[in-house]
C-alpha cells in the first residue's frame, strides 16, 4: 500500500489582506476589442470559449475597439454618463445622510454604476428587472421615478411609498419594471424566471431580468434559476454582478476560484458571456444582444459583469478590516464613470467643464430632492407612516384575527 | 360568508377527481390560471389528480418541472408578479422544505413589503398526513409551520365535495393558500380501523358532488356532526376519527371541521364550546408546538368562565412519523375516544 500525505482543508484566500497589495491576475482579462460577438440566435455549445473571456470595448485610450462596439447615439451616451454620475452622487448623499442618523441604513453601488444603467438603457418599457439591492442605478435610468420618492423610502417618512415596512433601499417600483428588492439573497433570480416563463405562456413579447451577486450564486436559487430558464427556454436575462465581494467573502469563496460566473451558465445549457461590468458600451452591447436573443426566442443569456465593489458593503460594514485600503485604486478594469467620461471627451461629445457642469446640478438635484422628502418627516423624529398600516396587506381583506389586534394597538 | 351554491347536476366522486374538477373548471375559467409541479403534466400526477389536464389544456398551462421545490415555488411567484394564477403542486408535504424560503419569505410577504405593487396569487397542493403506511417523509402534517407565517392561508378539506369547493376558493383567492390534502382520505373516508374494509368515497353522500362551479368559502368551518356534550376541534382524517369515536363511546359530541386552518372560523368554535363547555382538539401532526396549542389558547382566551373541564388535546406523538409503529402513533378512534372520556369527567 503506498503512502499518501494527509488529506488538508482548502479554504480560499483573497491574496490582498488589510496592508497588502491584491494580486489580480485570477481575474483573466482579454484586451478591449478581442472577444468575438456571436451571432444572437448562436447555439450555447458553441460559445464555450466566451465563458473564460472577457468582453471589453473601450480599451485603455477610451477608444471603443472589436466587435462589441455599440451603435449607440451621443444623446444615449450623456444619459448614460448622466444617469451614472447620478448614481454616485445620490449614494454620496445617502451615505452622508446615513451618518447624519437621519436614515438607519444605506448601501451605495459605488464602482457598479455602469451595468444597471446601460442595462436599464437597452431594455423597453414592459421589461421586468428583479434586482438585488445594489441594482439602483436601474431606478436613476429611469426619469419617471422621482427622487424624492426614493428619498422617502430611505427616510421610512410619511410619504414613504412602502409606508414604512421595509429596510432602506429596498425599493419596489412597479412601474419603471423594478420588482420588490426582498433582503432574502437570490430569491428573485429564480422569480425572474418565472416572470419570463409567464410572459412566454401568455404569448407576450416582455422579457424578464434578473440580477444576483457574486456571494448569492451559493444560494440554492442561483441554480434552480439557471435550470428552470434552460429547462423551459425562458425569456431572461440572467446578470450575475461580481464585484469580487459578499461582505468580507472574496470572490473564491462563492466557487469563484479557478473557474468563472460565466461558466455556470454554460454547464447548464445557457448562453453565458462575461463581460467588462465597468465599460459602458460593452454593457450596453451585451445587454442588447442578450435582450435581442430573448425577445426573439432565443432563450435564456447568463450574463457575469465583472466589477468591484468600490465601497463598503453597507453602512455597517468596514472593508479595510478585510481588504486593502486602496484596493479599487488597483483594480484593472478602473472605473466605470472615468472610463466612458474619456471615451466622450476624445469623441469631442463631452468635456471637463460640462461634466463638471452636470455634476453641480445633479448635487443641486439630489440636495433638493433630500430637503423635500424630508419635509415629510423620517424614521428619526417619529413622523412615519400610521400604526395602523402596519396591519394592512398583510392579506388583500384583513382577517379577523388581525382586526382584533389593530383594536388591541389602537386601545 | 355564503357558499356559491351549485344546483346543476352531481356525480360521486373521490377526493380526487374532485380536486381534479375543480383545476379543470378553473383552467376553463380563467385563462391565467396554470398548473404545474413535479410529474403533473403528461402523466397527470403521482396521485392522478392532474389526469387529462395537460391534454385538454395544452403544455403551456399544465406542465412538469424539474425536481425543484424551491424552484417551483419561486417560478410561481414570478409568474404571480407577471398576473398568472398558478396551481403548484409539492409531490409531498414531507418535501414543502426546501421551498420554504420562497414560501415564507416571498409569497407570503410579497403583498406586504410591496403595498400590494406585486402580489402573490398562488396555490401551493400538497398531499399531507399519514395512516398509509408513508414512514417519514410520506406521512407527515406540517400545517403549524404554515400557521405560524402571516401573509398565508392554510386549508385542509375532508371530503371530496369541501375539497372541489374549497380549492376552487383557494384558487380564486389573491392570497397565497396552502392547500393540504389528505392523502388517506384520496379514495374515500378513513376512521382509523385500519383492520376494517376500506368504503370508497361513492358510498358516502360528500362523495356526491356537483360536475359544475361551485365554491365553499375560505375561513368558513363546517359542523361535520352536532352534538351537546362535547366540542371536538378538527380536520382532515381526524375528522373521521372522531366521529367513530363520538360512535363508539357514545358520547354526543360535535365535531366542527375547520376546514380553513388559519385565518380560521372563530365564531363557530366559539359559539361551540360556548354551548358545550368541553373541549378537545384532535389532530395528525405532532403535539408540541402543533396547531392545537393555538387552538386551545384561543378557547382559552375566548371560553374561560364557559369550560367546565380542561382542554384535551389528541395528536400524534412529538417524534418523526414511523413506518412500522403506524397504529401506535397514528391517532385512531381509541386515543381520541379515552380524551373524550376525561373531556367528560366531573
Amino acid at each position: 500500500m503506498s503512502q499518501t500525505p494527509p488529506l488538508h482543508l482548502h479554504v480560499p484566500e483573497p491574496t490582498g489582506r488589510p496592508g497588502c497589495h491584491t494580486d489580480f491576475s485570477y481575474l483573466h482579462l482579454s484586451p478591449a476589442g478581442t472577444v468575438r460577438r456571436p451571432p444572437v440566435d448562436a447555439d450555447h455549445i458553441d460559445m464555450g470559449d466566451l465563458v473564460y473571456a472577457l468582453v471589453r470595448v473601450l480599451d485603455d485610450d477610451g477608444q471603443a475597439v472589436g466587435p462589441w462596439a455599440p451603435s449607440i447615439s451621443t444623446e444615449l451616451l450623456r444619459k448614460g454618463l448622466r444617469t451614472m454620475l447620478k448614481t454616485r452622487i445620490f449614494d454620496a448623499r445617502m451615505l452622508i445622510a446615513q451618518r447624519q442618523k437621519k436614515l438607519s441604513f444605506y448601501m451605495q453601488s459605488l464602482g457598479e454604476e455602469a451595468i444597471g444603467t446601460a442595462h436599464g438603457m437597452a431594455l423597453s418599457e414592459g421589461d421586468m428587472c428583479f434586482p438585488s439591492y445594489r441594482q439602483q442605478s436601474l431606478l436613476m435610468v429611469r426619469d419617471d421615478v422621482p427622487l424624492v420618492d426614493l428619498i422617502c423610502q430611505l427616510l421610512s417618512n410619511q410619504r414613504d411609498p412602502l409606508k414604512g415596512r421595509q429596510l432602506p433601499v429596498l425599493y419596489s417600483v412597479r412601474r419603471a419594471g423594478f420588482f420588490s428588492v426582498s433582503g432574502n439573497l437570490a430569491t428573485q433570480f429564480i422569480q425572474a424566471v418565472g416572470w419570463g416563463m409567464a410572459s412566454a405562456i401568455k404569448g407576450d413579447n416582455k422579457i424578464a431580468s434578473g440580477w444576483i451577486g457574486d456571494g448569492a450564486t451559493a444560494e440554492s436559487d442561483f441554480h434552480t434559476a439557471l435550470t428552470f430558464a434552460h429547462v423551459y427556454q425562458a425569456p431572461v436575462i440572467l446578470n450575475v454582478v461580481n464585484n469580487q465581494w459578499a461582505i468580507s467573502t472574496f470572490q473564491a469563496l462563492a466557487g469563484g476560484e479557478r473557474t468563472t460566473f460565466a461558466a455556470r451558465g454554460a454547464g447548464c445549457g445557457i448562453a453565458s458571456l462575461r463581460v467588462d461590468g465597468n465599460d459602458f458600451l460593452a454593457v450596453y452591447a451585451a445587454s442588447q444582444w442578450a435582450i435581442e436573443r430573448a425577445r426573439n426566442n432565443f432563450g435564456p443569456t447568463l450574463i457575469e459583469w465583472v466589477s468591484y465593489r468600490g465601497g463598503p458593503h453597507s453602512t455597517s460594514d468596514d472593508p479595510s478590516k478585510y481588504r486593502p485600503a486602496d484596493d479599487w485604486a488597483q483594480f484593472p478594469l478602473g472605473d466605470p464613470i472615468e472610463r466612458l467620461k474619456r471615451h466622450m471627451i476624445g469623441r469631442a461629445i463631452w468635456s471637463e467643464e460640462e461634466h463638471e457642469e452636470t455634476r453641480k446640478e445633479l448635487e443641486a438635484e439630489v440636495v433638493a430632492a433630500q430637503k423635500e422628502a424630508e419635509r415629510y418627516g423620517s424614521l428619526a423624529n417619529g413622523h412615519t407612516f400610521s400604526n395602523i398600516s402596519m396591519f394592512e396587506d398583510v392579506y388583500k381583506d384583513m382577517p379577523q384575527h388581525l382586526r382584533r389586534q389593530l383594536a388591541q394597538l389602537e386601545r | 360568508m355564503a357558499s356559491a351554491i351549485n344546483k346543476g347536476p352531481t356525480r360521486p366522486m373521490t377526493m380526487i377527481q374532485a380536486l381534479r374538477s375543480a383545476m379543470d373548471i378553473m383552467l376553463e375559467r380563467d385563462s391565467n390560471v396554470v398548473v404545474f409541479g413535479q410529474d403533473v403534466g403528461y402523466f397527470g400526477g403521482v396521485f392522478r389528480c392532474t389526469e387529462g389536464l395537460q391534454a385538454k389544456y395544452g403544455k403551456s398551462r399544465v406542465f412538469d418541472t424539474p425536481i425543484s421545490e424551491g424552484g417551483i415555488v419561486g417560478a410561481a411567484v414570478g409568474m404571480g408578479a407577471y398576473g398568472l394564477r398558478p396551481v403548484v403542486e409539492i409531490q409531498f408535504a414531507d418535501y414543502f422544505y426546501p421551498a420554504s424560503d420562497q414560501i415564507v419569505s416571498e409569497a407570503a410577504r410579497l403583498r406586504y413589503r410591496s403595498v400590494g405593487e406585486f402580489t402573490a396569487p398562488l396555490t401551493i397542493r400538497m398531499p399531507c398526513g399519514g395512516g398509509i403506511y408513508g414512514g417519514q417523509t410520506h406521512s407527515q402534517s406540517p400545517e403549524a409551520l404554515f400557521t405560524h407565517v402571516s401573509g398565508l392561508r392554510t386549508v385542509m378539506p375532508s371530503n371530496p365535495y369541501d375539497a372541489k369547493g374549497l380549492l376552487i376558493a383557494s384558487i380564486e383567492n389573491d392570497d397565497p393558500v396552502i392547500f393540504l390534502e389528505p392523502k388517506r382520505l384520496y379514495n374515500g373516508p378513513f376512521d382509523g380501523h385500519h383492520d376494517r374494509p376500506i368504503v370508497p368515497w361513492s358510498k358516502h353522500p360528500l362523495g356526491e358532488v356537483p360536475e359544475g362551479y361551485y365554491t365553499v368559502p375560505l375561513e368558513s368551518a363546517s359542523v361535520f356532526r352536532k352534538g351537546a356534550a362535547l366540542t371536538v376541534l378538527t380536520y382532515g382524517t381526524m375528522v373521521f376519527v372522531s366521529e367513530a369515536a363520538a360512535q363508539e363511546t357514545g358520547i354526543d359530541a360535535e365535531i366542527i371541521d375547520l376546514r380553513s386552518i388559519w385565518p380560521l372560523d372563530l365564531d363557530a368554535i366559539v359559539k361551540s364550546v360556548k354551548k358545550t363547555g368541553r373541549c378537545v382538539v384532535v389532530h395528525e401532526a405532532t403535539r408540541t408546538s402543533g396547531f392545537g396549542a393555538e387552538l386551545i389558547a384561543l378557547v382559552q382566551e375566548h371560553c374561560f368562565y364557559h369550560l367546565e373541564t380542561p382542554i384535551e388535546r389528541v395528536t400524534g406523538w412529538d417524534t418523526p412519523y414511523p413506518h412500522a409503529q403506524e397504529w401506535a402513533y397514528f391517532p385512531g378512534p381509541g386515543r381520541v375516544g379515552a380524551a373524550f372520556k376525561r373531556a367528560m369527567e366531573d
